[in-house]
This record gives C-alpha cells, structure tokens and sequence, in this order.
C-alpha cells in the first residue's frame, strides 16, 4: 500500500488534521514556560485523543475521557497551579536547562525504538470493522462479568485514594488549635 | 485506517511525555507530563482493541482502568505537592532536599 492510496481514503484526511493538532499541542505542554497554558493545551490534547478514540469505534471511551479528564482531571490541576504559586505569566525556570539535551537524545530514542518496533510488527495491517462502534452493553458485560475483580480492586484504590488525599492535604493542628478543640 | 498511524501518534505522545518528565523543574508541570504518557498508553490499548476486536472489548475495559488509576494519581499526587509546598514554599522538585543523603 503506498502513500497515494493511503491519502485517497478522506478519512485519512481528518485522522492527519486531528493527529497533527494532538502532536502539536503536546508538543507546547511539554515546552511552554506559562503552567497555565501548559495545562490548557493538555485540554486540547485530551480532546483530539477523544477525536482519535471516536475514530476507533471507541464511543464510550472517548466520553469517559472527556468527562473524568478534562471535565475533573484538568481542574485539578489548575487548582494546583493556583495554589502552589499563581504566577500567570512566563516563569523563567520551569525547566532545567542543563537536563535539555539528555532528554532530547532519550525521548528521541524512545520515539524511534516505538515507532521501528510498530512499524516492524504491523507493516500496513488494517483496523477491522472501522464505523461499527463497541455497545456499551458488551463493555458492561465485559466490566462486571469477566473483570469484576480488578474493577472491585479498581473501586477500592478510588476510595484510598479519596482517603489518603484528605489526609496528606489537611493542615496539622497547631498545640494551641488542639487544645481549643480538645475545650469545645 | 492503517494500525500503525495510531501507534506512531501515540509512540509520539509517549516521547514527549518522557522530554517532559526528565526537563521540568516544578512538579505539577511532572504531573502533566505524565498524564500524556498515560495518554499515550490509552491510544495503543484502543487502536490494538480497534485492530483485533475482542468479543469482551479488553483493550477498551483497560483503557478505562488506566483512565480510573490515572485521576487517582492525580489527586494523590497534587496533596503531596500542596503539603511539600506548604512546608518548603517551593514546588521544585530540586529544591526537595530533605531526604537527600
């Protein structure tokens, strides 16, 4: 399959279009020097990841990704960025420059064992049945019925979580505070 | 569609995920770096579901899995900034020198 034959397929054209804008917007999350527009353009890398999945026929997925991150996910971390410093504009030192090139060399590493390894493995092999997307029914099915144990378990890391969030978060009394609640 | 141009995106992601994580200075833009990673993860899990088309849909039950673990680490992760930052009045993960032999 060549090049041509690839491009004649117009799906191929909006996977192009939505691929690009993912690749670019991670592209300035990791180098942006504003934490708030680093934040910002991961929505927008989360939202052409929810375009991507919705071209794999993986409806349910997809929304769940646009619910759980950019509707909780990204809040959070905003809620962090404000309340660690707040500073909104460009922050001189967010990176270490020194660490630049060694990044550079191993991400560009990774990305080349990645892409020659999928590249080796799955020559042009085609996704099966593009256009008939996953029921939820069978994702049910396959969450309570097969993986019911690990969903459990999935449950319950929630809940510590949930737990163990509150607990590292909250301030220590001082003496003084203990005292006065211990008189209430 | 071909398997292999989701797989590139993600290998993609995965890359600068890992530029991200070895570069910054402040740990909630770590945070973030490894949220694309994560990302990354989740496109491979749903182009291989995409490709093979397992009659109980794994690699879609997994990626909602890795979706789960994902929002858990974040909020677990940014209590352990806030309370560090509370104590230090730094959010840089050189400056967290206190275990530091």
């Amino acid at each position: 399959m060549t090049f041509a034959d690839w491009l004649s397929d117009p799906v191929n054209w909006v996977y192009l279009a939505i691929g690009a804008a993912v690749v670019a917007s991670a592209f300035r999350v990791v180098t942006s020097q504003n934490v708030v527009h680093a934040a910002l353009f991961l929505v927008a890398t989360l939202a052409g990841t929810a375009a991507l999945f919705l071209m794999m026929s993986a409806e349910f997925v997809a929304w769940t990704l646009v619910l759980v991150y950019i509707g909780a996910v990204i809040v959070l971390f905003l809620f962090g960025i404000m309340i660690t410093r707040a500073p909104l504009n460009v922050e001189p030192g967010l990176d270490n420059p020194k660490a630049r090139p060694l990044a550079a060399v191993v991400s560009l590493g990774l990305f080349v064992l990645l892409a020659y390894t999928s590249l080796q493995a799955f020559g042009s092999d085609q996704l099966t049945d593009v256009g008939t997307p996953t029921d939820t029914v069978t994702l049910a099915e396959s969450l309570i019925v097969r993986f019911v144990l690990p969903f459990e378990i999935v449950g319950f890391v929630l809940l510590a979580a949930l737990v163990g969030g509150i607990t590292i978060a909250r301030r220590d009394l001082t003496p003084v505070e203990e005292e006065e609640r211990g008189a209430v | 569609m071909l398997v292999n141009q989701f797989l590139i995106v993600a290998a993609l992601l995965f890359a600068m995920g890992t530029y991200g994580l070895l570069v910054r200075r402040n740990t909630v833009m770590i945070l973030l770096s490894v949220e694309l990673m994560l990302n990354a993860v989740n496109i491979n899990l749903v182009a291989f579901e995409a490709y093979l088309r397992t009659s109980e849909a794994i690699g879609q039950v997994f990626s909602l899995f890795v979706i789960t673990i994902a929002a858990a680490e974040v909020g677990i992760g940014l209590a352990i900034v806030l309370m560090i930052f509370r104590n230090r009045q730094s959010a840089n993960v050189d400056e967290y020198n206190l275990m530091k032999f």
